[in-house]
C-alpha cells in the first residue's frame, strides 16, 4: 500500500529529528497519538497535536506514561495506527505495558528520545543508555525490534519503517533516538506519497466463530481479528492459547514464549539492517548506532589517513543484533570497537559474540554530550597496536 | 410434578439463559460461590439483552483481579489488560471506535488504587465509557490484602489488627472527578442494579456504577462475618436507598448502613463531542468530524 498524499509533506523540509519523526508517523498513517510531555521528546507530540486535527486523527495528552502506553494498545486493537514518544523516566513507566503489547501481539510504535540517566538525570542532554532497557526492560522473556536513527532524515524514514515492522510482525516497535538527533535541525527530503511503501495490517479472512486471535505458533504471524465485527474474541496478558484464553501451565508458556522469540529469531535476515563501509580489508571494525555513528567519523578519517585499516558498521537495527555478521567479522579482524554513549551496553553483546576471537574495545561515554573525536581516535590507536 | 414435566423442564434449562453473552467454553469460572460477581455479571447480561444493543458493537475491558476476570467470561470483544490499566486501554479502544460501547468491569483495587489516576482523568474528560466497579472492600485475587476501600477496623491480611486508614467513597470520587452518571447498589439489588447498568450504558459520557459485593473467602472469613450469602444479605438488608443525595454523604463504615441509589445523572458533552466542537470552532468547514477507524475521513 502507498502512503496517502494528504499525509505527506513532499519536498525538502528543514526539520529537527523530533519533528521529522512526527512527520514519519503521519506519513505512515498514524492516527492516534497518546503521550505525556517529557524533554527531549515532547516536540514529536507537539507536532502531531498541531497537524492531526485536519488529517482525521486524534492526539491526546494522557495523565502519565502508563496510560499513554495502554491507550495506544487499545487504539491499535480498535484499528488505528498508534504511537507514543517519551524519554528517560517515561520509558521506565512504559515498560510494564510495552510487555502487554508484546504479549497481546499488538502493532504500535514507541519513540524514545534518549537523555542522560539514571533517574531524572540530564533532561536536556543526550544519552544512549536505555539500550539494554529497550532490550530487556519489561519483565519476562521476549525479543524486540529497536531502530536507531542518526539524523532527522533517518528519524523520518525509520519511524515509517517502525510502523511497517510493527504491522508485519504484529508487535510494538521501538525507535531509539537521542536528544542530539531529536534536536538537530537538518534538511529532510520527504518523497512523494507514491514512493512511500506502507505495510497494511493483516486481518483474518475467516468468518466470526471460526477465527481465533493467536492461530499460529513457532514465529509465524497470525492475522489479527478486528473489533466490532462479531468475532467476540478475547485477549489477555496472561499466558494464553490460540484462542486467547488463559492457560496457566508450563506447556502453554513454552508455546507462547517460544513463539514470541521465534517471531524475531526466524526473521532476522528480513529485520536486521546494518550499513557497512570499508569492512572488506579492515583490521579494525568500528560498530555504532544513532548519533554516535556520525560522531566517530572524524576519528575514523584520521586513522585511515594514517594508514590504519578501519572499517565501520552503522547498526540501523540495534535489536535484533546483527549476530551473524559480527561473528563473521570477529573471525577475520584484529579488533572490534563499539562506540556508544554509555559505559558498555550494546558492547556486551558485541563482546559476547566475538567470543575471544578478536580484541574488543569500548569507546564509552557517560552521556551529556557526544564523544570527543580525539577519545575515539585514541582507542583506535590502542586497538591497532 | 409429573415425570414428563420434570423431563421437559430439564430440557428447557439445558441452555444457560445467558448463553449468548457468556463464553460457555470457559466454564466453570474461577470465582468462589456467593462472591457477588455472579449476580453482577448476570445483571449486566440482562441489561445488555433488555437494551437490545448490537453485541457485535460492544467491548469489555478489565484489569487484573477476581473482578478483572469478567472480560474473560463475557462473549463480547474482550480485553484482559494489566492491573490498573483497563481505563486507558479502554480510552484508546473507544477513541478508535466511537461507534462501539465500551464497558470497563474491574475491582476497587484495580480501578481506584493502582488505577486511581486513570479513573479520575477518564472521568474528568467525560470519555463515553461505562465503568462497573465491584467493591468487595479487599484485594481478593492476591489473598485478602487491604484496599483503598477497606472500612476502618476491618481486618485484611495486611491489616491483621484492623484497618486504620480513611477509605475512599467511590461515588464521591467519581462525581467530583466529573462522571455524568453515578450509582451504587449491592450485589443483591439485582433489579435495581440491572436498571442502573441500562441507564449507565445508554448515558453518553463517563458513567459509574459501584456494586458492593461480599468476598466470601477472604473478607467474610477474616472478619468472621459468616458465609458469602450471609454477607450479601447483610449488605442488602442494611442498605438505605437515597436517590440523588450528595455523594459525600455516602461514606461506608464497617458493617453499618450502606447508602445506595442513583446519585448523579447529568448531561455534559463527551470527550469526542468536545474534541469535534473545538476543532470545528477553530477550523470551520475544513474540519471533518472525527469518526474513528471506521470514520468517513
Ligand atoms: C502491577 C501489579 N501489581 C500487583 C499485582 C498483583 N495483583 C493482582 S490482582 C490485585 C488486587 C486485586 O484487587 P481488586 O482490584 O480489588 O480486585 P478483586 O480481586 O478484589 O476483585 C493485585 C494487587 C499485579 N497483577 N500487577
Amino acid at each position: 500500500m502507498k502512503a496517502d498524499p494528504r499525509n505527506v509533506l513532499t519536498g525538502a523540509n528543514y526539520l529537527d529529528g523530533n519533528h521529522a519523526s512526527a512527520e514519519g508517523a503521519i506519513a505512515a498513517g498514524c492516527k492516534f497519538f497518546a503521550g505525556y510531555p517529557i524533554t527531549p521528546s515532547t516536540e514529536i507530540a507537539e507536532r502531531f497535536a498541531r497537524r492531526i486535527p485536519l488529517l482525521g486523527g486524534v492526539f491526546i495528552q494522557m495523565e502519565d506514561e502508563l496510560a499513554s502506553m495502554n491507550a495506544i494498545l487499545g487504539a491499535s486493537w480498535g484499528g488505528l495506527k498508534s504511537m507514543t514518544c517519551t524519554s528517560g523516566p517515561g520509558f521506565s513507566l512504559m515498560m510494564e505495558n510495552f510487555g502487554l503489547g508484546i504479549m497481546l501481539e499488538t502493532p504500535t510504535v514507541l519513540v524514545n528520545v534518549q537523555r542522560g540517566g539514571p533517574s531524572t538525570g540530564l533532561p536536556t542532554l543526550p544519552g544512549q543508555a536505555d539500550m539494554m532497557q529497550a532490550r530487556w526492560g519489561s519483565h519476562g522473556d521476549y525479543e524486540v525490534i529497536a531502530l536507531a536513527p542518526d539524523s532527522p532524515q533517518e528519524s523520518f524514514e525509520l519511524t515509517i519503517h517502525a510502523f511497517n515492522l510493527s504491522e508485519k510482525y504484529r508487535m510494538p516497535v521501538l525507535v531509539m533516538t537521542d536528544e542530539c538527533v531529536g534536536h538537530m535541525t537538518e534538511k529532510v527530503i520527504i518523497p512523494p506519497a507514491e514512493e512511500i511503501e506502507l505495510v497494511e495490517r493483516k486481518y483474518t479472512d475467516k468468518k466470526p466463530g471460526e477465527a481465533w486471535p493467536y492461530e499460529s505458533t513457532n514465529g509465524d504471524i497470525a492475522p489479527m481479528l478486528p473489533v466490532g465485527k462479531g468475532y467476540k474474541f478475547h485477549v489477555t496478558g496472561l499466558t494464553h492459547d490460540y484462542r486467547g484464553y488463559p492457560v496457566i501451565n508450563a506447556e502453554a508458556q513454552k508455546l507462547k514464549v517460544k513463539h514470541l522469540v521465534d517471531k524475531i529469531n526466524k526473521n532476522v535476515d528480513d529485520i536486521i539492517w546494518i550499513e557497512e563501509k570499508d569492512t572488506d580489508d579492515a583490521e579494525i571494525v568500528m560498530l555504532s548506532y544513532g548519533i554516535s555513528s556520525r560522531v566517530m567519523q572524524p576519528a575514523i578519517a584520521r586513522a585511515r589517513k594514517e594508514g590504519i585499516k578501519v572499517g565501520q558498521i552503522k547498526m540501523v537495527t540495534v535489536w535484533p543484533f546483527a549476530e551473524k555478521r559480527i561473528a563473521e567479522l570477529a573471525g577475520k579482524v584484529k579488533s572490534l570497537i563499539m562506540v556508544e554513549m554509555n559505559y558498555g551496553q550494546v558492547f556486551l553483546e558485541m563482546d559476547r559474540i566475538a567470543r575471544g576471537r578478536c580484541k574488543t574495545y569500548l569507546a564509552g561515554h557517560a552521556g551529556g554530550t557526544v564523544h570527543k573525536p580525539e577519545d575515539i581516535y585514541q582507542i583506535i590507536k590502542e586497538a591497532a597496536k | 410434578m409429573s415425570a414428563k414435566q420434570v423431563k421437559d423442564t430439564a430440557q428447557e434449562i439445558k441452555e444457560h439463559p445467558m448463553e449468548g453473552l457468556l463464553r460457555m467454553d470457559r466454564m466453570p469460572h474461577i470465582w468462589c460461590s456467593t462472591c457477588g460477581l455472579g449476580t453482577t455479571v448476570t445483571a449486566l447480561a440482562t441489561a445488555i439483552n433488555q437494551l437490545g444493543l448490537d453485541t457485535n458493537k460492544m467491548a469489555v475491558v478489565s484489569g487484573i483481579g477476581c473482578t478483572g476476570r469478567v472480560a474473560g467470561y463475557l462473549k463480547l470483544d474482550s480485553f484482559h489488560t494489566t492491573h490498573g490499566r483497563a481505563l486507558p486501554f479502554a480510552l484508546g479502544l473507544h477513541i478508535s471506535r466511537p461507534d462501539m460501547k465500551v464497558i470497563v468491569f474491574s475491582g476497587d483495587g484495580d480501578l481506584i488504587s493502582i488505577g486511581g489516576n486513570h479513573f479520575i482523568h477518564t472521568a474528568r474528560r467525560n470519555v463515553d465509557i461505562t465503568v462497573i466497579c465491584v467493591n468487595n472492600f479487599i484485594y481478593a485475587m492476591t489473598g485478602g490484602q487491604v484496599a483503598p476501600t477497606t472500612p476502618v477496623t476491618a481486618k485484611s491480611s495486611t491489616t491483621p489488627y484492623g484497618c486504620y486508614e480513611h477509605p475512599f467513597n467511590l461515588p464521591r470520587l467519581a462525581a467530583s472527578s466529573g462522571a455524568t452518571y453515578v450509582a451504587r447498589w449491592t450485589a443483591l439489588h439485582i433489579r435495581r442494579m440491572t436498571n442502573s447498568f441500562k441507564e449507565a450504558i445508554a448515558k453518553p459520557g463517563f458513567s459509574f456504577v459501584e456494586v458492593i459485593a461480599p468476598c466470601s473467602t477472604l473478607y467474610a472469613r477474616l472478619n468472621r462475618l459468616g458465609t458469602g450469602l450471609d454477607l450479601m444479605k447483610f449488605y442488602h438488608d442494611n442498605s438505605v436507598i437515597k436517590h440523588g443525595i450528595e455523594p459525600k454523604d455516602a461514606d461506608i463504615d464497617f458493617q453499618s448502613k450502606i447508602v445506595v441509589g442513583k446519585f448523579i445523572d447529568i448531561e455534559k458533552p463527551t470527550y469526542i463531542e468536545c474534541l469535534n466542537d473545538a476543532n470545528k470552532h477553530v477550523f470551520g468547514d475544513k474540519y471533518k468530524p472525527y469518526g474513528g477507524s471506521d470514520g468517513s475521513y
